[in-house]
Formats: C-alpha cells, structure tokens, sequence
C-alpha cells in the first residue's frame, strides 16, 4: 500500500457530486484500491449507491439519540458496500435549525479519535455540500485532511461562479497547509461550448480541467436502483468514463494552489464565451420593454 | 467617633427585623410563592425513596453537572509554562469566568486574555480578531509565549487555529518564530480534564523539538491537580532521588507567588527551552490517567520512550510513584523516604480505628476519585457512592476493579455520569457518615445533614486547603489529617452532653 491520499469533492449544489464521486470511486475500488467515503453533507445521500440504501445511519443522528458522540462505537457507523468500499456519513440537522457545520467537525474528530484512518486505506474521499459556506464546511481541507480537491462544474455560470468561490476557501488554506485544487470535472449539462468554457476557466484559476463526462441516461437508470453505473452495467460506455476519470484522479501529478478570479474577470469570461450579454444598455431590460 | 459605627455584617446582617420584614413582604406581593408549608413538604418528599426513582429516571436535564468546561483545563495547563500568556479564542465572558473560577480557588490574580469575539466574527469567522488580538498581546504583555484554547463560539463557526496563526505570523502580527501553541477545546465535549489533555498534548507537540539525542532525564506531568503543594513535593521527591527532571507545567509560582510588592504578571514554571527539549528525555512519568490520555499515546508513539502512569495517593499510590521514579531513572528509594513511609504508616495505624467502619461517599475528578477511594479503604472506612460527572467507561471499569480488592468495597455503588441532583437522592435515600468533595458539596451537607471532608475542585470556602500537597507519602498525611480530624469534630459535635465528651480521643 502506498500513502494514504485524502481527495475531496466539492461543487455547487445539484451539479453530481454525489454521483459523479460515487462513481468514480467504485471505479478506484474496481482498481483494487482500498477506499473511504466520507460525506459530510447532512442529507446523507453520499454513499447510498455504494450501500444501495436510502440512507445510512449518521454520526450525527446516533450521536443524538445515545446522547453524546464519545457513546458511539465506530463499528455502529462505519459500513462495507459495492466493492469493499467504506462508508460514513456525518449526517446533520433538519434544514433550517441547528448548526451542519459543527456536525461535519464533530464527525471527523470522532472517526479520527477512533482510528478510522488508521486502516490500510488508499484513498479516503470526502463529498462536500454544495458550498464552502461557513468553517465546518471547510473542516475536510485544513491541515492533514484532505490534500486534492476536485471541484465538480457545468457550463452554467452558476456553477462556474460556485467553483470559483470554492477555490477562493483553498486558497486561504493553501498558504498554511498543504491542501492544493487538483482539478476540474466538467459533468455535462449540454450548455453552448461547455468544455471549452470550463477549460479555460481552469486554466485561469491555474488547474486542469481533469475529464468531460458526458451526460448518459444510464446514469439516472442506476440511480434509480440506488446503484452505481460501474455496477448497474459494467460494460456500458459511461462506465468507461468513470473509470478514464478514476484513472487520471490516481495518476494526478498536478496540485496547484489556485488562481480565483475577480467577479469581473468571471463576468468576462462568460462574456468571451457569449454566456452574458456584453452590452451594458441590455442589462436589466425586460423582453417587451 | 469611631466606636459609635456600629458595622454589621454579612452574617447577621439579613437577620434584622427590618430585612425579614421585607422579605416577607416581597414574597407575599410579588413572588407568587407557594406556602412555607408547602415548600417544605415538598422539599422533604425530593428527599425520599419515590423522588429518587423519578430522578435516576431523568435523561434531558443535568442539575449542577461535577465539571468545567474545556477551556478551563486548558488555562491550567499553560498557566503552568514560564513566561507564556494563556489565550482564549471566543468572547470576553469565557476568559472571564474562567479567570475569576480560578481566582476564587486559588485567591491570586490569573492573567488570561481572550480576542473578544462578538456577533460580526461569528459572521465573518474569527481569523481578524486573533490577528488584532495576538499583534496587542504580543505588544503590551510581552510574553515569551502565547498558549490559545478555543471557546464554545469559535468552535461552532468552525474557526482553525492552525490556519490563523500561520497567517497571523505571516502578517508580521507575531513574529514568525514566536513560539504559539494552540489547541481545539470545544467548550460542549468533555470536561476541564479533556481541555487539560488537549492543551498538554500541543504544548509537547508543538513546541517539543526531538533530536535524537537521549537525556538523563525524565519529565513528570502531573495532570488537572490543583493542589499547588503538589507541585512543590514532587520536586522535593525527586530532588531526594537525586534526579534530573523536567516537570512539564508548574503553576506553582503563578498561583501562589510570594506577596512583595510587586506584581508580576509571569512568575515562574516551566522554561520554554526545557519545554522544547522534554522529547529528548530518557522517560515520562504522569501522575494522572484520565486527564493525559491522548498526551500519552502522543508521546508513546512519537517519543519513542516508557511513559509510566501512576495514581500517587495514599500508601499503594506512594508506593507506585516512589518504584515508577526508581524504575525509570535507576536510583534507589532514599531512606529519607522510607522514614516518611514509616511515619505515614505509624499516623495510619494511631488513627485507625476512628476510620475503621465509617462510610464514606465521593465526587472528584476521575484520577482524584481512585486515589482517593482507595486511599478510604486502606484507612479502613467503606466505601458507598462514588459519583462523578465525567466518568468515562474505562474509569468505571478501573475504579470497579479497584472496590473489589477491598472488603470495604463490596457494597459501593459507582455512577460515572451523573450530577449533584442525583448524589442528593443518594445520600438521603442510603447515607453515608462522611462526604468528601469540593465546595458545591457543601449544600449536600445542609440537606442532608451529613459532614463534608473538602478535598478536590473547586474549594471556594476555605482557606489554603490547595497550599498542601496530597500526593506521596507526606501528602496522604494531609488527607489523612483532614479526614480524620473531621471525624473527630463530628464525635465531639455529636457527644457535646454526653459522658464522651472526652479530652483524649
């Protein structure tokens, strides 16, 4: 086994990251490599096409009903799904009350303190919410967690804005630890010039836009039999982009500290690519007017 | 002019005709009280076997939990480096109440400061008050070293330290080899003795410098103990053995410095350079278990070298700490020492039979409630509660085993989480003769009835109990000194019209 590698995927809400780490990862473990899933989203929905479940149990909601976390046992907790590939979720509050940031630190103290990491692992992956919108979001990125950050994007100037402002959170960390963007994932939305877009965008935030994956039904098929495609139909042509990924994430050399542009320098990049209108006089002018 | 001032006090003050007559007035028109009668009544019935039952059955409400809060622990521990200034990262409030907690036990000043985090840095994080605040400390107290915790507040918004001071020193706010060690203390998870461990735990990580060379030497640690004497006869101790030491985080200047004229704001412990060259020792012996755990398997792992734990209270206990001293440094046990043991002994044996079938029921820190537990049982007494607030299920094992060895272990009773409230329907419902406790026990002792040994943490009511030490040989004097003179008392409190009224006890 070579050294433990922590990844972390993050990106603007609803854009597949769930999916697309999933996938990616039960393409390493088809690999033979040794890997943690941990979610750090309080809908828990990160592991459930490795466990085909609805959702796995949480720290955060068996911490709850024991009454502290130091009653949990890590076994309670941590479980085996596709492939050998472990899985834990942080789990969280309802939305609108409570504090998910504090459960995301609370859940990773605790698996550290019980030795989680200490298992011969590959990879340990984490999968972020949406955002880096407050210090518990940025728990998974600080010193000796997760070193490479993949950040899932589209075409879409809002997911573009997102990656953008989640490059912004690793560069305040960059400079203190050793966390660096390890690049773009450009999952399909079928917008104008879509991978020329985000590779540029990558290349002015100094990274690279590491795979395209196209959009397949098949995906939506499998995930409909909480299933990864790598497992639903192994042989079909999405499979193989997972695994073109899987293989570019285990043979990345390429660790930056990113270069976020400025909301001006975004506004013309979407500009150059026609994404936004050019023209002042057009903005803020209803159709009919 | 001035024997006409007549000056109440506090204690008969509120006795005047002119104080109850407004209290009552006060109760009959604004509170809304119940009848004195039915009070209580009801006060008597919280006393009985029915209100037990209803309060073990209790689950999302804590009345007087036995602990502080991380932060505390975590002071401690770096209060006790020379020339360091204890930070706490969260609001002005904490560092305050852990300040005048402090204060109140040990009736000295204790420098702390805190960055004063309010609304707009639980919005914005709290990275630019540790730069404006680490840049004043630096400039108005000139310490040789800042030690941070963090608060409840900083912990929530998920504030990193790690990130913070690299970037304060990086910002020039800090010069870039002041020595900072920082450490989460989340105010909500565990108790002082955790916030003691974690801060330990930096301070050796962060600041120790391994070099490979392997010193003469040992550290000793001495863990959550407030007893300053501690300090002082640990270095007595090891200073009859004849050996080189590092005890690492001594407050036993800074909270019991000397008054002269002149107030120092860093006064003594730990040097920074023996804090830096402790890796390089030949061992390390800590005197408390449950307040040191991750430091121990940190230096087990790191250093390399035999960490020896022993609990040093009461025969057993002294024993322990004088053969883990001999084992780890090769020297014998000094005939000092073994008089001190047999004078101990002798004191044990002319009191014996004052403690010999007394019952007794505890609350303290883990390490101080096995000391002490088994300390009761070599003197004799029986042990019947022993209730802690942040027992753990290691300690509950440990100190079971511990009641087994001893006939007057047999009917002792373990609570590892519980509260006051609960130690409260135990000792009116099944009393024993004694309490040992700190302070807060004292409101037991007028509900009850039962008489109060104060040993532990906090002791807010009595004067320089904390002066003298309670480990070794000469400190299980101390203890058995308290002990035993309070049975003494209560005999005579309790024979004052009897024929047993007796000069020679």
């Amino acid at each position: 086994m070579g050294k433990l590698r922590q990844i972390a995927f993050y990106g603007k809400g609803g854009i597949g990251k769930s999916t697309t780490s999933q996938n990616t990862i039960s393409a390493l473990a088809e690999m033979g490599k040794k890997i943690m899933i941990v979610g750090c989203d309080p809908k828990a929905d990160s592991t459930r096409l490795i466990l085909h479940s609805k959702a796995q149990a949480t720290i955060m909601e068996l911490a709850a009903e024991k009454g502290s976390v130091e009653d949990l046992e890590l076994d309670e907790v941590l479980k085996e799904g596709f492939l050998g590939v472990k899985c834990v979720e942080s789990g969280g509050p309802e939305p609108g009350v409570g504090c998910a940031g504090r459960g995301v630190i609370t859940a990773i103290n605790f698996l550290e303190e019980e030795g989680a990491y200490e298992d011969e692992l590959d990879f340990v992956s984490y999968d972020v919410l949406g955002d880096v919108v407050c210090g518990g979001f940025a728990m998974p990125i600080r010193e000796g967690k997760a070193q490479e950050i993949y950040i899932v994007a589209s075409g879409e100037m809002m997911a573009m804005y997102a990656a953008n402002n989640i490059s912004k959170g690793i560069l305040k960390y960059a400079n203190s630890g050793g966390v660096r963007l390890a690049g773009l994932i450009c999952n399909e939305r079928k917008t104008d010039r879509e991978d020329e877009l985000i590779s540029e965008l990558a290349r002015r935030i100094n990274t690279q836009r590491i795979h395209f994956v196209p959009r397949d039904n098949v995906v939506q098929h499998a995930e409909l039999r909480r299933m990864t495609v790598i497992e639903y139909d192994s042989k079909c042509k999405q499979a193989d982009e997972y695994r073109a990924l899987a293989n570019k994430i285990n043979d990345n050399k390429m660790f930056n500290i990113p270069t976020p542009l400025t909301m001006d320098e975004l506004e013309g990049l979407l500009m150059e690519f026609g994404i936004i209108q050019e023209d002042d006089a057009e903005v803020g002018k209803a159709k009919n007017a | 002019m001035s024997k006409d001032i007549k000056i109440k006090d506090h204690i008969t003050l509120f006795n005047d005709e002119r104080f109850s007559e407004m209290f009552d007035r006060k109760r009959e028109l604004y509170e809304n009280a119940a009848t004195k009668e039915e009070v209580a009544k009801t006060l008597e019935w919280t006393l009985g076997e029915e209100y037990k039952d209803l309060n073990f059955k209790r689950e999302h409400l804590v009345i007087n939990p036995l602990k502080s809060c991380q932060p505390l622990g975590a002071l401690y521990a770096a209060i006790g480096i020379d020339d360091t200034m204890p930070y706490v990262h969260g609001s002005q409030g904490c560092a305050a109440y852990f300040r005048s907690h402090f204060c109140r036990h040990f009736k000295e000043p204790f420098p702390a400061v805190s960055d004063s985090m309010t609304e707009d840095a639980a919005v914005f994080g709290g990275h630019n008050n540790m730069y404006v605040g680490l840049d004043n400390v630096y400039k108005l107290y000139k310490p040789g070293m800042v030690a941070i915790c963090t608060s409840c507040m900083s912990e929530v918004i998920g504030d990193d330290l790690n990130n913070f001071v690299k970037n304060a020193k990086e910002q020039g706010k800090i010069p870039a080899d002041f020595p900072t060690a920082y450490a989460h203390t989340p105010s909500f998870v565990g108790s002082h003795i955790n916030g003691y461990d974690n801060m330990m735990l930096s301070l050796v990580s962060q600041i120790g410098e391994k070099t490979g060379e392997v010193k003469d030497r040992i550290n000793v640690i001495l863990g959550f103990d407030t007893y300053i004497g501690n300090f002082r006869e640990i270095k007595r101790i090891l200073g009859l053995f004849g050996v080189d030491y590092i005890l690492i985080s001594d407050p036993s200047y800074n909270l019991d410095s000397p008054t002269d004229g002149h107030y120092k704001m860093f006064n003594g412990g730990t040097k920074l350079e023996d804090l830096k060259d402790a890796p390089n020792s030949k061992a390390t012996l800590l005197l408390q278990k449950y307040s040191t755990a991750k430091t121990r398997e940190y230096m087990e792992k790191e250093w390399g070298h035999p960490v020896k734990v022993v609990n040093p209270f009461g025969i057993k206990g002294s024993d322990d700490l004088m053969m883990a001293i001999a084992e780890l440094t090769g020297k014998e046990i000094p005939t000092e020492i073994e008089n001190e043991r047999g004078r101990f002994i002798d004191a044990i044996g002319d009191s014996y039979f004052w403690v010999h079938g007394k019952s007794f029921s505890l609350n303290a820190d883990p390490d101080y409630a096995i000391g002490l537990t088994r300390f009761v049982m070599e003197l004799g007494g029986d042990i019947k509660h022993v209730l802690l607030t942040n027992g753990s299920k290691d300690w509950e094992a440990e100190i079971k085993g511990i009641l087994a060895e001893y006939p007057q272990g047999k009917d002792a009773e373990v609570y590892a989480n519980k509260d006051m409230w609960h130690f409260r329907s135990l000792l009116a419902t099944d009393p024993s003769d004694f309490i040992i406790g700190n302070t807060f026990a004292k409101y037991l002792m007028r509900d009850t009835g039962i008489p109060l040994i104060r040993i532990g943490f906090p002791l807010f009511d009595r004067q320089f109990l904390h002066r003298y030490p309670t480990i070794g040989y000469m400190g299980g004097l101390n203890l058995l000194n308290w002990i035993v003179n309070t049975i003494l008392d209560e005999t005579d409190r309790k024979t004052m019209y009897t024929t047993s009224y007796d000069v020679i006890r």
